[in-house]
């Protein structure tokens, strides 16, 4: 029993819908917890022996190994960035070991507090300390030595392949945003000429980032009053740079070319020379914002390694050098993907090439920009892919363009780490585009509008005649620009391709091919390409002499050769269509169940032909609430046309029930209820012969009198000629007010009008629910009659009250209700003389026979007792 | 004319008996189930509330207010990365349509959608006029139909009234000018306008499930304000629960994951996958609210 009710007190909707609410917010933290608990892994920090410095001081490499649960597990070797050391790769590690691998961060020499100096990747030091990583890597019980991988950025992308060039027992490379040759990446040329422009800004930041972490070593030093390990004094302009490495360095910076030793130092520390000893499949990600390494060091190891037939994947993610907040988590999911291929059913052939276009979308979340992902079947030039291209005229007559004594001022395109901030600003703000490009240095190309939108990925050519007014050479900086309608122009990712020309005549015009910037950028339609080229560029080392080029075309107007790519966009997570079919299909599914539910719960009663003369018929009629409380219990009884009948009976008793049913608001539990010969169901046909006033009246509050009265009766879908307004309009009594809102009415006043909607289309059966409610003693007089007239049109009335009075003044017929059962039912003059007899004599016949001996005439006549006193008889015993 | 003077008069009306008197007996009405409650009549007993009046305002004023706040505020400013919606709504008519839509979607017309097909049933129940519909007898599945089609024609109302208002009030305050994208590119007037009509398309089929929410708490509870505050109260927690990125992947089947999915119409060919996602989930959840606000009310007990 208590159960029931527990279960019947849940049922109700104030319980329920927090309780499914709370459920749902459970079941959310549940999979929250499942799917961010991550595996858990160890670590175990070590300095291992690295290669003795030349003057044989012993080098200790810092690393730490982070252990997975699982073991034995494939291995990773974590090689750092320049300038920092093994904490900046916590956080790849810890993903890797999450991931089931054992991974292997360390301190490159020369760094933090690993010993040594920096070589910058030489093959003898370097390399030869990840060769002493893999060794020990291999002794180790947890890692399956058929299964190591190393994987590193920048200055760590170059170790990785260069040890995966010396070292056959690494099977998986992952390099990220590194270089293929230090000579191409510090000193470019766009005409493939060398040497090329000295990168004089990376460069310095490059070298003064290891002058700087020596700095923060030295005051490291201070507090612990010993030297910082592995500092070799006397040499503090050096920093940790090896001696060799500082005097090539500082010679280039003077001199803004390369001597021997700093050329024979760039080749040993470049991938270019080993790439066809590359076996282990690689992956080469490199970023689109990097002035450093550009996208073309990473095609270039591409080709390299691709060349021999080692499979090789290339992606182009977001961010680079030039904006290292974005990208890196593109190139550790890559890392993982990839390494899982390897190591897992192995990769061959061609590899999917992956580039993502920046600002293609807009973000949902935020509104603001995003890169979305495109990816072609192969990397260009590898596995027969060919390259895609557009051409694109170019036009502008010849221009002279001057270089400034000293070179400055400059134009600033790519400035260390800033320039992701410029381009966000130049796509925007023409005040600062106007840095990019000083106008009298700089000579402009433009094409036509562009009919259709064109996706550049890649590095377009062009060819260009130069002549230099009275020296040999030239240096030169292109770059494409995408111009707008209104003007603005953007540099995509704020690259220039650098160009150095040697052996010129002066006055004399030299055709050269150059190659512009590699960049992945979409050009809307209705933009321009404009080349520009001018003869400054802050990040670069100029030439001092002031100087003068003439710059043109082959011809007036010249072809500009795009690179392009048929990259399709990444979908993630499924066939978008499929979304929208399942969705459909539920519609539909749901559609139809929900019809057929409907249907199904469609009464099976019949018609009773028999009852077609009898307005109301009730039989058995029980309606049981939740909880078991039964309102309405065994009913039956039956009104004919004519009569007035009252539903009599205290409050509770099952009155207002019993109407709710007759009219199909209310379902019931059992029994069979006919309005003359049709079953009652919700919204079935046959109630439109009924009216009802039911439990008070209900108006739309902001609506007058008779505009409810019009809508009600337009609701209807019935003709206006079935309906009787004027009568209505009389009965509810209003007057004036009819024309106010419902909203400004007196209860009595809505009363009347709810009788008045109720009798509106004359009904046949009228149903009033304690319609004398709020009426004055006029009012319910006037009711009354009202009452009574509408029965004798032949029209039939049950009407319920809880006043005695008032039912046996109007009621042909009362049925008694008590606690939801009829306890009497008739005529209402049965009713109330069913009580006896006034005078109680024991022989009434005698009596009369006696009393008209007596001389007295007398008739027998039945008692008239007040209904009031039947009713409480009836109830008496729950009264006391 | 006081109450008393009116029952007085009532009271009295004998010609009212007289005339009941004279009535000839009833017949049999002419009642045919799918003419009850007409979409006309529906809408007439709508369209004079006055909460249907302050949400037209609403809409009429609130263009109006960005836009004097952009032109006395100096416009939006270009170097916070604050949006590129909002850096370019002053460019001219259809870009302000485009942020007025976008500072618009995650409340201002949940909460109107959420308005009309939320009270729709439920202020019926609770002003008691719901019974006396379903006693003509309006048969209850017709009754939800006639009501939802009503509620939804003026969410979508709402929904290509602010868009179209905005684009009128942008071009007064900023000019007419075809959409610039914030990816780059201009469209013509033609292709700005279509795709602004793709958003709105959109947008209006997301708000399905907040319409269909709000329907089904309608039909289920007796308080509008219930029915209207739980709607949104689903669109504030989902939106909550979408900020955590740990619920990846089953964040993407949120009732509200892909609700600025429009943002896709301006790339330059349009991007329909994510709009096809959302539209499929939103689909989905209408349907399943639906089906269970026409099932519930087919067999509820109309106490109110």
């Amino acid at each position: 029993m208590r159960r029931a009710e527990l279960l019947s007190r849940l049922r109700t909707r104030k319980v329920l819908i927090p309780l499914v609410l709370v459920v749902a917010l459970i079941a959310i933290g549940v999979v929250v917890a499942v799917t961010s608990s991550s595996n858990g892994y160890r670590t175990v920090s070590k300095m291992i022996t690295g290669t003795p410095e030349p003057d044989g001081t012993a080098v200790r490499i810092d690393t730490t190994l982070y252990l997975p649960d699982t073991t034995p597990a494939p291995a990773v070797l974590l090689a750092q960035g320049f300038g920092g050391d093994k904490s900046g790769l916590a956080g790849t590690a810890r993903t890797l070991a999450e991931h089931g691998y054992v991974a292997l961060a360390y301190t490159a020499r020369g760094f933090g507090d690993s010993g040594g100096l920096i070589h910058f990747d030489a093959p003898d030091y370097e390399v030869h300390d990840a060769k002493l990583l893999v060794d020990y890597l291999s002794t180790l019980p947890q890692v399956d030595k058929s299964k190591i991988a190393v994987a590193g950025s920048s200055y760590g992308g170059g170790l990785a392949l260069l040890l995966a060039g010396y070292d056959s027992r690494i099977k998986a490379v992952a390099a990220d945003i590194t270089w293929n040759d230090l000579s191409h990446a510090l000193f470019p040329n766009a005409v493939g000429e060398d040497p090329g422009v000295f990168k004089k800004l990376w460069a310095g930041t490059l070298f003064g980032n290891a002058f700087s972490s020596q700095l923060g070593a030295a005051l490291d030093a201070v507090g612990s009053d010993a030297p910082p390990p592995g500092t070799p004094r006397g040499t503090v302009s050096c920093g940790r740079f090896a001696p060799d490495v500082c005097a090539a360095y500082q010679n280039a910076a003077s001199t803004g070319t390369p001597n021997a030793a700093m050329r024979a130092l760039m080749r040993q520390a470049s991938p270019a020379s080993i790439l066809d000893k590359i076996k282990a499949p690689t992956l080469l990600t490199q970023g689109e914002e990097d002035s450093l390494f550009p996208l073309s060091e990473a095609d270039a190891n591409a080709r390299g390694i691709g060349a021999t037939g080692t499979p090789v994947k290339v992606v182009w993610r977001p961010g680079g050098h030039d904006d290292s907040s974005e990208g890196g988590y593109v190139a550790t999911s890559a890392m993982l993907g990839w390494f899982g291929s390897v190591f897992g059913d192995g990769v061959s052939g061609t590899q999917p090439f992956e580039f993502s276009e920046q600002g293609a979308q807009l973000s949902s979340d935020s509104g603001r920009l995003r890169q979305q992902v495109r990816q072609a079947p192969g990397y260009p030039g590898i596995g027969g892919t060919p390259a895609q291209t557009r051409a694109i005229t170019l036009s502008g007559p010849p221009q002279q363009v001057g270089a400034p004594a000293g070179g400055t001022p400059a134009a600033i395109t790519a400035v260390p780490g800033l320039s992701g901030i410029l381009s966000t600003f130049g796509a925007i703000d023409q005040a600062t585009d106007a840095l990019s490009a000083v106008p009298s240095q700089t000579a402009g190309f433009a094409s036509p509008a562009l009919s259709s939108s064109l996706l550049i990925a890649g590095s377009s050519t062009v060819q260009l005649t130069v002549s230099a007014k009275s020296t040999s050479d030239a240096t030169l900086f292109l770059g494409l620009r995408d111009v707008s309608s209104d003007g603005t122009d953007t540099l995509p990712s704020q690259l220039v391709a650098p160009v150095h020309l040697t052996g010129l005549t002066p006055g004399r015009p030299k055709t050269v091919t150059v190659h512009l910037p590699w960049v992945v950028h979409t050009v809307p339609s209705g933009h321009r390409l404009v080349l520009t080229v001018a003869t400054t560029d802050f990040a670069y080392q100029l030439p001092q002499d002031p100087r003068t080029y003439t710059i043109g075309l082959t011809g007036f107007t010249g072809a500009l050769t795009v690179a392009t790519s048929n990259g399709s966009v990444q979908t993630t997570g499924g066939h978008p269509v499929a979304w929208l079919v399942v969705g459909v299909v539920v519609v539909l599914l749901v559609g139809l169940g929900v019809a057929f539910v409907i249907r199904r719960r469609r009464s099976v009663l019949k018609p009773r032909a028999d009852l077609s003369d009898v307005p109301v018929s009730i039989e058995s009629l029980i309606k049981e609430y939740a909880g078991g409380y039964r309102a309405v219990d065994d009913v039956s009884f039956t009104v004919e046309r004519g009569q007035v009948v009252g539903l009599l009976g205290p409050n509770g008793a099952g009155k207002t029930t019993t109407l709710r049913v007759l009219v199909g608001l209310i379902t019931p539990t059992s029994g069979q209820l006919h309005v003359f010969d049709e079953p009652v169901v919700p919204g079935a046909p046959v109630l439109a012969r009924l009216g009802a006033f039911i439990e008070g009246p209900g108006f739309l509050p902001h609506l007058s009198g008779r505009e409810n009265l019009r809508l009600y009766w337009a609701a209807t879908g019935r003709p206006d000629s079935e309906a009787n307004f004027d009568t209505a309009l009389e009965i509810a009594g209003l007057g004036a007010s009819i024309d106010r809102r419902v909203k400004s009415y007196s209860h009595g006043m809505k009363q009347r009008l709810g009788i008045a909607q109720a009798m509106l289309g004359l009904p046949e059966l009228l149903v009033l629910d304690e319609p004398t409610n709020g009426l004055d003693p006029p009012q319910i007089a006037e009711m009354r009659e009202v009452m009574k007239r509408y029965a004798q049109t032949g029209r039939t009335v049950v009407v319920s009250s809880h006043l005695l009075a008032e039912v046996e003044q109007t009621c042909t017929h009362v049925v008694v209700m008590h606690k939801g059962k009829v306890i009497a039912a008739g005529a209402t003059a049965e009713i109330a003389g069913a009580g006896g007899l006034q005078l109680s004599v024991s022989d009434p016949q005698r009596a009369a026979d006696v009393l008209a001996g007596a001389g007295i005439t007398a008739t027998l006549v039945p008692a008239t007792r007040a209904l009031e006193d039947v009713f409480l008889g009836l109830i008496g015993e729950d009264l006391n | 004319m006081t109450e008393r003077e009116l029952s007085r008069v009532a009271a009295t009306r004998r010609g009212v008996h007289d005339r009941l008197m004279a009535l000839e007996p009833g017949r049999p009405p002419t009642f045919r189930p799918r003419r009850t409650l007409r979409l006309g009549v529906e809408f007439a007993r709508q369209i004079k509330r006055r909460r249907t009046q302050v949400v037209l305002v609403l809409l009429l004023v609130l263009p109006i207010i960005i836009a004097l706040a952009f032109k006395l505020g100096g416009g939006p400013d270009a170097r916070d990365n604050a949006g590129a919606l909002v850096s370019s709504a002053t460019t001219g008519s259809a870009n302000f349509a485009l942020f007025t839509e976008f500072a618009s979607v995650g409340f201002l017309l949940v909460v109107v959608v959420a308005l009309f097909c939320g009270d729709t049933v439920a202020s019926e129940a609770s002003w008691a006029s719901l019974r006396y519909l379903l006693a003509q007898p309006v048969p209850r599945a017709r009754l939800l139909k006639q009501k939802l089609i009503v509620a939804g024609t003026m969410s979508v109302a709402a929904n290509l009234l602010l868009p179209v208002w905005a684009y009128v009030v942008g071009g007064v305050f900023f000019g007419f000018a075809p959409a610039k994208s914030p990816l780059g590119g201009t469209f013509d007037t033609a292709d700005s306008l279509w795709r602004l009509l793709v958003i709105v398309a959109y947008v209006c089929g997301q708000m399905l499930v907040v319409a269909s929410l709000a329907f089904l708490l309608s039909v289920s509870v007796d308080n509008p304000l219930g029915a209207v505050g739980g709607a949104v109260m689903l669109v504030v927690v989902s939106n909550i629960l979408d900020q955590i990125t740990a619920l990846d992947p089953y964040r993407h089947y949120l009732p509200t994951h892909w609700q600025y999915s429009w943002t896709d119409a301006l790339s330059a060919p349009v991007n329909w996958d994510d709009m096809l996602r959302g539209t499929g989930c939103a689909l989905v959840y209408a349907a399943v609210f639906l089906a269970v606000a026409w099932l519930r009310f087919d067999r509820k007990d109309i106490t109110s």
